[in-house]
């Protein structure tokens, strides 16, 4: 095996600001809550920080993106050595990955990485639109937009559901089995006072909830929020400096093998995350059953029981009958998953909300929801369809 | 689905007017390889299997399986009005030669995984013709 460069980063701090639903606020001031709240949380000061990094930088529709480099980087007066952001990544978290390899080759100590979202504000209080949904009589689709909004296939939402639909056709997988996603979260989200909905959910709450894209019903779709996440990716040699015992990253997962296409990867029951999680193993001796617990992307439900197959969790189509019940996946379970409510009930932080609550869980600052048995390995995974990225951390 | 839902139209290029303007003659067009006759979707300026550069539009028979479909409820265009069939489709002509596009002339509830459809073309205006699908008894 070629040496795993990425083990000589390490998490050395998380801050999160406010989160929540139509707040209102200037989207940058979120994002420096979140930021500065990391940097103290590590024990360093901005002048520690020479390094950012963010997805996926400050454009996109309304709401996508709150802040890019330049704006952080001028609001701190950051003196950076170096720095990234974009969208062409391996999943959301895949900025945290390019944070990663500039500590271990050198190029920064201190990497601050931020992701800032303000989707609800921007919705205001229409419903959520569609892909182009407002674009005006002179609006033409291109790039891969063309193949699927004259066909009214304007989200995400859309095209996953196809994916379960298929996995639902091949393996036998039904919506009772993938309400456990939903259910699970949002038992979690009951005792993690930031989340958003924390009322509990029945299965009868769930196959009565109105039907969005066939098999995906509200329940299955994350919410959008407002809230920017932060982290702070350290060199190893330099997570000393820092208040708390350094996570280290044990090995991520980037590849891409596939076709990048919501509709003309290989197999649409996988999904582009089948190669990251792939690789993810491939540079670690650690296995799925050395992980304490998985925070895995919901933003639909359908990716998070892909995730947990692909990652070895259980195995190929066989997730739908691994979470029926819920019990495998609860907090008192073989493989606790999205401890903090996902974003299904605790906020669409676009991936970020996921790589945090690895931290807290490792670093034992549940509160109420810390998982019982000190937690010391944690898998975070961000992105669907063409998208998808993992990282696996380790205490010490 | 509504009778002409207000559809947003593609943007016509020169790489792409084969296959929104294919219609026009009631035929589904993909770039087909000379030189190892493989099918290339979306349209690329090379073949993906043997990097030939002579690309050139051929029609298929539009003939196809409902590889996975989704019925819609969300109202997401204002115009586009649910419920309707959104489907990967994928042509006879070649294994992984799929499509997004539309089931119509059925009711939701029939539509299933493996079912035979073909090409039928909606005239969008401005040359634009888009490929959607009905059974194909």
């Amino acid at each position: 095996m070629i040496e795993a460069l990425e083990r000589r980063a390490a998490l050395t701090g998380i801050g999160q600001s406010e989160v929540g639903r139509r707040l209102n606020r200037d989207p940058l001031a979120l994002t420096a809550d979140a930021c500065l709240a990391a940097i103290e949380d590590a024990g360093l000061t901005r002048e520690d920080i020479d390094g950012l990094s963010t997805y996926p930088g400050n454009f996109g529709p309304n709401g996508f993106s709150g802040a890019g480099i330049s704006e952080v980087q001028d609001m701190l007066r950051l003196n950076l050595n170096w720095f990234c952001g974009g969208p062409e990544l391996p999943g959301q978290l895949g900025a945290v990955v390019n944070a990663c390899l500039a500590v271990a080759t050198g190029l920064a100590k201190h990497v601050l990485c931020f992701r800032t979202v303000w989707e609800s504000t921007a919705q205001g209080v229409g419903g959520r639109p569609g892909i182009g949904a407002g674009g005006g009589g002179g609006f033409r689709a291109s790039g891969f937009m063309q193949w699927t909004l004259p066909y009214g296939a304007a989200s995400a939402a859309v095209w996953i559901a196809m994916m379960a639909q298929r996995h639902f056709h091949e393996f036998g997988t039904t919506r009772e089995q993938l309400a456990q996603i939903a259910l699970n979260a949002r038992k979690n989200a009951g005792v993690n006072p930031k989340a958003i909905y924390r009322d509990p959910m029945s299965m009868d709450d769930y196959l009565s909830a109105r039907m969005i894209s066939y098999p995906f019903c509200l329940y299955d779709c994350d919410v959008p929020v407002d809230g920017c996440t932060a982290m702070i990716v350290s060199h190893v040699d330099a997570a000393g400096d820092c208040r708390k015992p350094p996570l280290t990253v044990e090995s991520v997962g980037t590849a891409l093998k596939g076709r990048p296409s919501w509709d003309q990867w290989d197999d649409l029951t996988t999904m582009a995350l089948r190669d990251a999680a792939a690789m993810l193993w491939e540079r670690t001796d650690l296995a799925p059953r050395d992980v304490d617990c998985a925070q895995l992307y919901d933003g639909f439900s359908f990716i998070t029981l892909a995730w947990l197959e692909a990652l070895g969790f259980c195995g190929k189509g066989e997730g739908g009958a691994f979470i029926e019940g819920g019990t495998r996946i609860a907090r008192d379970g073989e493989i606790p998953l999205n401890t903090n409510g996902g974003q299904l009930s605790a906020g669409r932080l676009h991936g970020y909300g996921f790589l945090h609550e690895a931290c807290v869980q490792l670093w034992g600052e549940g509160g109420e929801r810390q998982l019982a048995g000190d937690p010391e390995v944690a898998v975070a995974a961000a992105g669907g369809g063409p998208l998808g990225g993992c990282l696996l951390l380790r205490k010490g | 689905m509504a009778e002409k839902p207000l559809r947003l139209l593609p943007q016509v290029t020169p790489e792409n007017e084969h296959f929104w303007r294919g219609g026009a003659e009631g035929e589904l067009r993909f770039l087909c390889c000379g030189s190892c006759r493989h099918r290339v979707h979306p349209p690329a300026p090379l073949c993906p299997e043997c990097l030939s550069r002579d690309l050139s539009p051929e029609a298929v028979s539009g003939r196809a399986l409902v590889h996975t479909f989704t019925v819609n409820h969300q109202p997401w265009i204002p115009g586009f009005e649910p419920p309707y069939v959104v489907a990967i489709v994928e042509l006879d002509e070649q294994e992984g030669l799929r499509l997004t596009t539309n089931l119509v002339n059925c009711e939701p509830e029939d539509v299933s995984i493996g079912m035979r459809v073909k090409v039928l073309f909606e005239d969008l205006g401005e040359g634009v013709f888009l490929p959607l699908f009905e059974p194909d008894a």
